[in-house]
């Protein structure tokens, strides 16, 4: 299968087979005008099989988000046709408005004005604490 | 220190120097009496709970400041659906400090998130209750003179009680301490706290079912309320409960200077009897509650002696 090489934009290498829809969704790229192409079930050295997503322009991702989806995930900006900067992710330390707090004897369960605010409390085992109520959520890498 | 939210947000080094102000509050009251003069405290209690709306409110009357507030979410606008952070941010326009105690947990941490003024944490469900652990530390070291090298039993429900887990987390700061745990199975210390706090720090500890085989080893014996509802039936229950009632007869081969405490309000877990046995301390505690208070609240609005 063989997709043209893009001018100026952003690949993100290295999704886990059969998880770039999922990934589509929540970046929000279905939203967006630009050209996308997404290949399922590539051939990857490192992992078997990967999902790639090719996106034909330059805007502004949240690594954020995609860091705590997942870490594994590389980013590569596109210039000129060249890889101008590949970025590995991480857990991010604070996510915001990512995900909600579940418990419901937490305050966000019922002031919905405020800010989801989750903190990462454990990076080695990817353990984020709601700032509120503490309660737990694991990285989201097996989706 | 902006404000209190979580027993843990102070350091070993902030929480000596908040007992040691404290234990000098209580050696000079009258140095004191008008260090908070013309200073507000709100107290804002989304549900009842009068012994700590009254700690804090006679902590600030001591130092000479005055108090507003309310004391249930009936006569406050929650009533009428307003959100937390709305009220705090009517209310930080009228007062220097707030004490905050709400029944939904991260409450009070919302409220510090939208005010300048510091908040404390007066207990959000069964969330946290910093300054009930800060009232436990002074007693502690008020009445054994150290916070490290102790014994400490924990005794009745070890499975809700928030105290007794911010208790844990706070003495497993400190040097050589080792935990006694006596409850029934049914109510025994949560997993996580036992992994993620003592084996993580290799700190002894050992569960048992009984007061009396373990009172001769103990420094610290702290009492908690074992509620009907927290079994599956009521056999259970009266099978249990009497295990860990603590009276005279348990306390036999207990030490001289053991330390008996207890957060209050009591039910029937201490008999009526012990109150007299100089080893009980929880009287003692529900007062040192208010000089912490005061200690923290001076802290926290930055005055200090000197200044007058
Ligand atoms: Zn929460």
């Amino acid at each position: 299968m063989n997709i043209d090489s893009i001018k100026n934009g952003i690949v993100l290498d290295h999704i886990k087979a059969g998880k770039s829809m999922q990934i589509y969704k929540y970046l929000g790229l279905d939203d967006m005008d630009c050209s996308v192409a997404i290949i399922k079930n590539a051939h990857s050295n490192k992992m078997g099989k990967k999902d790639i997503i090719k996106i034909d322009d330059t805007l502004n991702l949240n690594l954020d988000v995609l860091g705590y989806i997942d870490p594994d995930i590389t980013v590569c900006y596109i210039k000129d046709s060249k890889i101008v900067e590949k970025r590995h992710l991480e857990l991010p330390s604070r996510l915001v408005n990512v995900i909600r707090c579940k418990n419901p004897r937490c305050i966000t369960s019922t002031d919905t004005d405020l800010d989801q605010i989750f903190r990462l409390t454990d990076p080695e085992q990817g353990v984020y604490r709601c700032a509120y109520c503490e309660s737990r959520k694991s990285s989201q890498k097996d989706y | 220190m902006k404000h209190l939210i979580d027993p843990m947000d102070l350091s070993v080094a902030e929480v000596d120097q908040l007992l040691e102000l404290a234990d000098d509050i209580m050696l000079n009251r009258e140095k004191y009496q008008e260090v908070c003069k013309h200073k507000k405290l709100a107290t804002l209690f989304f549900e009842p709970s009068t012994r700590t709306r009254l700690s804090f409110e006679a902590a600030m009357l001591e130092l000479g400041g005055s108090i507003l507030g309310f004391s249930s979410a009936d006569s406050s606008s929650a009533s009428k659906g307003e959100s937390v952070s709305d009220t705090v941010t009517v209310v930080s326009g009228y007062a220097d400090i707030i004490a905050m105690r709400h029944p939904k947990e991260g409450a009070p941490y919302a409220a510090s998130l939208h005010v300048n003024c510091p908040v404390i944490n007066a207990g959000d469900g069964g969330h946290n209750h910093p300054t009930q652990t800060l009232t436990d530390l002074l007693t502690i070291h008020q009445e054994k003179g150290r916070l490290d090298n102790l014994t400490i039993g924990l005794c009745g429900d070890l499975k809700f009680g928030r105290t007794v887990h911010s208790l844990i987390k706070a003495m497993a700061r400190y040097e050589n301490i080792h935990f006694v745990m006596i409850s029934p199975e049914e109510l025994r210390l949560p997993d996580y706290i036992i992994k993620d706090v003592l084996e993580k720090k290799k700190i002894p500890y050992k569960e048992v079912h009984t007061i009396e085989e373990v009172i001769a080893d103990l420094d610290i014996l702290y009492m908690t309320r074992v509620q009907r509802e927290r079994f599956f039936n009521e056999a259970d229950y009266i099978r249990l409960k009497d295990t860990f009632i603590l009276d005279e007869k348990k306390l036999a081969d207990a030490r001289e200077d053991l330390c008996i405490m207890h957060p209050l309000p009591r039910v029937n877990e201490i008999s009526k009897k012990v109150d007299e046995d100089p080893r009980a301390c929880y009287f003692k505690q529900a007062l040192y509650g208010k000089y912490i208070r005061m200690a923290l609240i001076m802290t926290l609005l930055g005055v200090s002696v000197d200044e007058h």
